[in-house]
């Protein structure tokens, strides 16, 4: 028969109007085209001019459709009618909500502003939300960082002024092998996979060291199913054989790092292991021209990395014979590491021969002239194109801190660090761990606190103690226990409050943080916590308030619910004081703005802690006269002045012209929005490498008010600061730590890297180690309820290589009881090959409790969905010392997920069970249930 | 019975590079949001907040693992994951037409591309039971078969700008494994990428002559072998780049002095 093709209408209307905004499906924060039909988000997609994503877009931002319409959605302020945890709630108006919001701050801030603890989760507005806490007064402040990965962001710092993601990225463009170290398929999102595709494409080689091949592991040309834990031991196995073979950047180390810097050896003396400095506080190192001291910055100078120096008695030597002496020891050898490392020691060679081969032989230069610190003024920029990355799967051990320190003293070694094909920083990094301020906790009732809460300590002087020596932090963050905690402990905060340790707190107020589900260890007992009771049948944590948008697990907990809004309805500012969102060739922040009104009763949360501020009159928030500075968070963003001229936002400054620097704009969130809802600055091709040293990148800098003078410095391989710890745990110094911690402190806090084992106390019986990663489609995203990611990520099983599925006679379907030290979870499993075969996995959060996120309770997220954190304890198990000692990094206080060891035997035929264990009693909704079938389309 | 056009003047379709396919499904849920908002009925979803979500997808990845084996002296590798995107193939003998009994299936003959012409569609199935690929998919809300469009209504959009006229999944693709274009066009970059990476049919045996191509994977975990090699007696592989620089007990910061001298200005 003869066909006549239809007629189809290939140039139907697109939408009616394109709104560009910034997305916030995870903390990735790519730039996304809404797409408006009628007044209604109809479709969206990346922006190609944004500087994160260039117009791609993952499966988080393009479902934001299904988030910005989640029948999880809250509607209005909710007032607790119910027990804690049953989910009962009555709406009330936001009035009465702020009435006893202020009602319960406004008494603690007159005469203990420290019984607020203000925690903020997933925020991406720190600096506002520190500001506020700063303000208020109270020393209780932190976001998640502590129990992401925190060990990867102070490592970093203190070793190299800048650290992985935000801090920086691998030179894609240039880069020819890149090492992908424990990054599960998150942080950073969109940008590495562009940049493994554009590599793979040039012909690049990628190897991924992980326990699971998944992912980018997947896709890596080289897999190394590494044994979890061992990251540093095998990372300082590639140090020992690359020095061993001279296969490291002489040149690059004697000008850039501390390796020349010269180190008091006199072991009676309370300066060992600190640095010979001048007069002025400059490190020595022996000039290698003269063979005389000098001033490491000193113009003309040759830093001898062989240096060594007589001074009376004392002898002193450079950071790089200490090096030298360390990791040439054998016990570093590939062969000495391979069977902790899981990884045979002719692999561990020919990973080492790889990276020399590609850094050394491959090396090429830019046709690029700069000047370095010292006056010297180089031809062209050496490039040595290895480049790294590392993320949550290394950092989240408990020897996470000193493992991101080997990695980074590997990419000094090799001269890869701010060097083309290498890896670069991105603005306002790379900025040195001393150019950051000390944590601040001194509190006066009814005045702001004395300074930032959150910072580097520098040494022992810094640490965050009362008077009596006593934390004076809620989560005991910057204390002996853990010196360098530097974004706080979020995950201690409920078991210290309610354990009225190191003190009671009467408010606990919370923002995008599920405490009572997946965000915690010991998922369980941090329920128990927050339902608790005293004597009187009081709560013992008195007041809870929470603001999130959906309807989570954490929102049963809570006294008072602040309902926030999507991110599509709402002011949001991702600031150069804070996270931003900068390109190694550019500077560049972004916001977000209300593409469409809430149609329900709900207020962006910034908005609200405005509000909340001018009630109580915070000084920061209240002209001289009284009146409030800001009406609402969009003013806050745009009049805001941290220092003159430097506000939230860096564009459009001004009269418009001018950038970074200059007086608020008020037609700049107008600017912002025209220009895409982003702002760029590009770094000048003079400037672009070599950023710590190079004095066009310092000045560059200082123009646009990242910082006030140029400040060069050194790469510390060897970081004084964790020396001065240990002085101090060797009895020297008026802070002393107390005496059961001295041990730890020495063996731990060492200022070159080391590797240990982490604490095995009660994991006898228990061998196999248990691992929990996000799927791509969901990292980080807010409630994997969203109709279209759960078709991808619905259920959750128990990945487990064949060898234990074999042992323990399961097959896939099968149920396991998996114990720990701390507990014991009942849930499904699948076998997976490509896998380290003494390890199982499980994707995290896809378990619900039932009730939240509008789900129905037989919905898979809650009858076969299950979380890890049941297994693991905030504490490690009791060692008979009468002391509990933290789950977590004793250097920074990360938490440590990836330390879990368990066990796992088959449980009950699979008939006999459709529900995971342990199964929480459900939740009432305050939202009720999700549509049954949806068929969105809005322009009908 | 729908009959074929006997030549398409081109064969535009999709090129899907398996060795930089890292999973994340953005290709999926891109084309979800796409064609949910745009041609013909929405892509529905049923107990979409419920015990059993499920939807209409024209774009599905799915993930499988490999497991080599042991060949001659090389030793097994790792096992390896494949994540492996799955649309419709656009083929040039596309049984899913010829089977089609209202004429609502249909391949166009300007470019190739397969479609439905949902206000024929009868929803009966014999398309996708036809389709050796599983691409089709019958929408439960609106009765009919839905399947990849290509994007028709974008490629050719003059609404849209220049750059933007590709299928969604190709435009949001992050890793770029995703490339569209004319592979009847043997100078088109889509067909030099196929030539240059040895792209693959899927199931050729079917006899179905599908337009789209995947680029298989490259050899992997090399390094593992060269070290097994290694530790097999044959150290000069690596020797050269891995030498000791010294050998001699304390000898290491005598030839860093060394070192240090014929650094550019390092002489004393």
């Amino acid at each position: 028969m003869t066909f006549q093709q239809p007629e189809v209408d290939t140039s139907p209307p697109v939408s009616d109007e394109i709104r560009k905004t910034t997305c916030y499906m995870c903390a990735c924060r790519c730039g996304i085209n809404v797409h408006m039909k009628e007044g209604k988000v109809a479709y969206i997609e990346g922006n190609r001019d944004h500087p994160v994503n260039k117009g791609v877009l993952c499966a988080k931002g393009s479902a934001g459709i299904m988030q910005h319409n989640a029948p999880s959605r809250l509607r209005a302020p909710l007032k607790r009618v119910g027990p804690r945890r049953s989910g009962e709630f009555e709406e009330i108006s936001w009035d009465e909500a702020l009435d006893i919001a202020q009602g319960w701050l406004e008494p603690l801030r007159k005469d203990h502003p420290e019984k607020l603890a203000f925690f903020t989760g997933r925020d991406q507005s720190q600096s506002f939300t520190s500001f506020w806490a700063q303000n208020f007064g109270t020393c209780n402040y932190a976001a998640h960082g502590g129990f992401c990965s925190v060990n990867m962001a102070t490592a970093g710092i203190y070793t190299m002024g800048g650290a992985f993601w935000e801090f920086g990225q691998p030179d894609w463009d240039h880069t020819k092998l890149f090492l992908l170290f424990g990054v599960a398929e998150d942080h950073d999102s969109n940008p590495i996979k562009m940049g493994i595709g554009k590599i793979k494409a040039r012909g690049a080689r990628v190897i991924g060291v992980n326990p699971i091949r998944t992912g980018y592991n997947a896709v890596a040309d080289d897999w190394v199913g590494i044994t979890p834990g061992s990251d540093g031991l095998f990372i300082l196995s590639l140090v020992h054989v690359l020095m061993k073979a001279g296969k490291i950047d002489l040149d690059y180390l004697s000008r850039y790092t501390n390796a020349p810097v010269l180190v008091n050896q006199d072991k009676d003396s309370a300066d060992f292991g600190l640095f010979l400095r001048d007069d002025h506080g400059a490190p020595l190192v022996i000039n290698r021209k003269t063979g005389q001291l000098a001033p490491f910055d000193m113009h003309g100078v040759r830093p001898d990395l062989n240096g060594s120096f007589q001074m009376g008695d004392v002898t002193h030597v450079s950071v790089f014979r200490l090096m030298a002496e360390r990791y040439l020891s054998d016990d570093y050898a590939p062969e000495a590491v391979a069977e902790r490392c899981g990884i045979p020691a002719p692999r561990i060679r020919a990973i080492a021969a790889e990276i020399a081969r590609v850094a050394f032989d491959e090396a090429f230069e830019l046709d690029r002239e700069w000047t370095d610190f010292r006056g010297e003024t180089h031809k062209t920029m050496v490039g040595r194109p290895v480049s790294m990355h590392a993320m949550r799967g290394v950092s989240a051990h408990a020897n996470g801190f000193q493992t991101c320190r080997a990695l980074h003293v590997l990419q000094i070694l090799l001269g890869t660090v701010e060097v083309p094909g290498g890896f670069r920083f991105k603005p306002p990094y790379p900025k040195p761990a001393t150019a950051h301020p000390p944590p601040h906790c001194r509190v006066t009732p009814g005045k702001p606190l004395d300074g930032p809460h959150l910072g580097f300590v520098q040494g022992p002087e810094h640490l965050a103690l009362l008077n009596d020596g006593s934390p004076a932090r809620i989560d005991k963050a910057f204390t002996w226990e853990n010196p360098m905690s530097s974004h706080g402990l979020m995950h201690m905060v409920v078991s210290n409050a309610h354990a009225g340790d190191p003190y009671k707190i009467d408010t606990l107020f919370l923002y995008m943080a599920n405490m009572a589900w997946n965000s915690s260890m010991n998922t369980q007992g941090v329920m128990e916590m927050l339902t608790d009771t005293d004597e009187n049948g009081e709560y013992v944590i008195p007041h809870l308030i929470y603001s999130d948008a959906y309807s989570s697990e954490m929102v049963a907990y809570a006294d008072l619910i602040l309902p926030d809004t999507t991110y599509l309805e709402r002011h949001d500012c991702i600031s150069l004081l804070d996270r931003p969102i900068c390109e190694a060739d550019g500077a560049a922040d972004a916001i977000r703005w209300p593409v469409v009104e809430p149609d329900r009763d709900v207020r962006g949360f910034q908005s609200v802690l405005v509000d909340l501020a001018n009630r109580m009159k915070l000084p920061g928030f209240t002209n001289e006269d009284g009146s409030a500075k800001y009406q609402d968070y969009a003013d806050y963003i745009v009049n805001h002045q941290r220092k003159p001229g430097i506000g939230p936002l860096a564009g459009f400054r001004g009269d418009g012209t001018e950038t970074g620097r200059g007086a608020p704009n008020p037609d700049q969130l107008d600017r912002y929005i025209e220009n895409g809802g982003f702002f760029l600055k590009h770094i000048p091709e003079d400037a672009s490498y070599y950023k710590p040293w190079n004095m066009a990148y310092q000045d560059w800098a200082v123009e646009l008010g990242l910082f006030d003078a140029p400040q060069p410095y050194l790469f510390q391989l060897y970081v004084e600061p964790l020396r001065k710890f240990q002085l101090a745990a060797e009895g020297h110094g008026e802070r002393q730590p107390p005496d059961h911690l001295r041990v730890r402190i020495q063996d731990t806090m060492t200022p070159l890297p080391i590797w240990y084992d982490t604490d095995q106390q009660g994991n006898a019986g228990f061998t196999v180690n248990a691992l929990t990663q996000r799927p791509m489609a969901m990292y980080h995203s807010w409630g994997s309820q969203n109709a279209w990611l759960r078709q991808l990520h619905g259920h959750n099983p128990l990945y487990v290589p064949t060898k234990l599925m074999r042992d323990a006679g399961l097959e896939d379907g099968d149920w396991a009881r998996v114990t720990s030290p701390h507990g014991e979870i009942t849930v499904p499993v699948m076998e997976m090959a490509a896998l380290n075969e003494n390890t199982v996995w499980t994707w995290n959060a896809i378990g619900k409790r039932k009730g939240a996120w509008a789900l129905t309770e037989d919905a898979p997220e809650a009858t076969k969905g299950f979380l890890m954190n049941h297994l693991i304890h905030e504490l490690l198990p009791p060692k008979g010392d009468g002391l509990r000692w933290a789950n977590s990094d004793p250097v920074t206080g990360q938490a440590a997920w990836f330390d879990l060891k368990v066990k796992l035997e088959k449980a009950a035929p699979p008939k006999d069970l459709t529900q995971s264990q342990p199964e929480t009693p459900p939740q009432a909704s305050p939202v009720g249930l999700g549509p049954g079938t949806l068929t969105w389309k809005v322009g009908k | 019975m729908t009959d074929l056009p006997t030549e398409t003047t081109r064969k535009m379709g999709l090129v899907i590079d398996l060795d930089t396919c890292v999973g994340c499904h953005a290709c999926v849920i891109s084309c979800k949001g796409w064609n949910t908002e745009n041609y013909g009925a929405p892509l529905s979803d049923q107990d979409a907040y419920g015990a059993d979500p499920s939807g209409t997808f024209l774009n599905r990845v799915h993930s499988y693992e490999v497991q080599p084996e042991a060949c001659g002296t090389d030793p097994a590798h790792a096992a390896q994951l494949i994540h492996f995107p799955k649309s419709c193939l656009h083929c040039e003998d596309a049984p899913c037409v010829t089977v089609c009994p209202t004429g609502a299936s249909y391949k166009r003959v300007e470019d190739g591309i397969v479609l439905v012409n949902e206000s024929d569609c009868i929803g009966c199935g014999l398309c996708a039971w036809s389709c050796p690929y599983g691409a089709r998919e019958l929408d439960l809300a609106a009765g009919v078969m839905k399947k990849c469009t290509l994007c028709v209504d974008r490629i050719y959009n003059e609404n849209l700008p220049e750059e933007d006229r590709v299928p969604a999944c190709v435009r949001t693709c992050p890793a770029g494994a995703r490339h569209f274009g004319d592979l009847g066009d043997p100078t088109s970059d889509v067909s030099q990428l196929v030539a240059e990476r040895g792209g693959m049919d899927l199931m050729p045996e079917q006899g179905t002559k599908p337009v789209n191509k995947y680029l298989p994977p490259r050899p992997k975990d090399t390094l593992a072998a060269q070290g097994m090699e290694q530790g097999a007696g044959d150290i000069d592989l690596l020797a050269p780049l891995l030498a000791p620089v010294t050998e001699e007990a304390g000898g290491f910061l005598g030839w860093l002095d060394r070192a240090l001298d014929k650094l550019p200005g390092g002489q004393s």
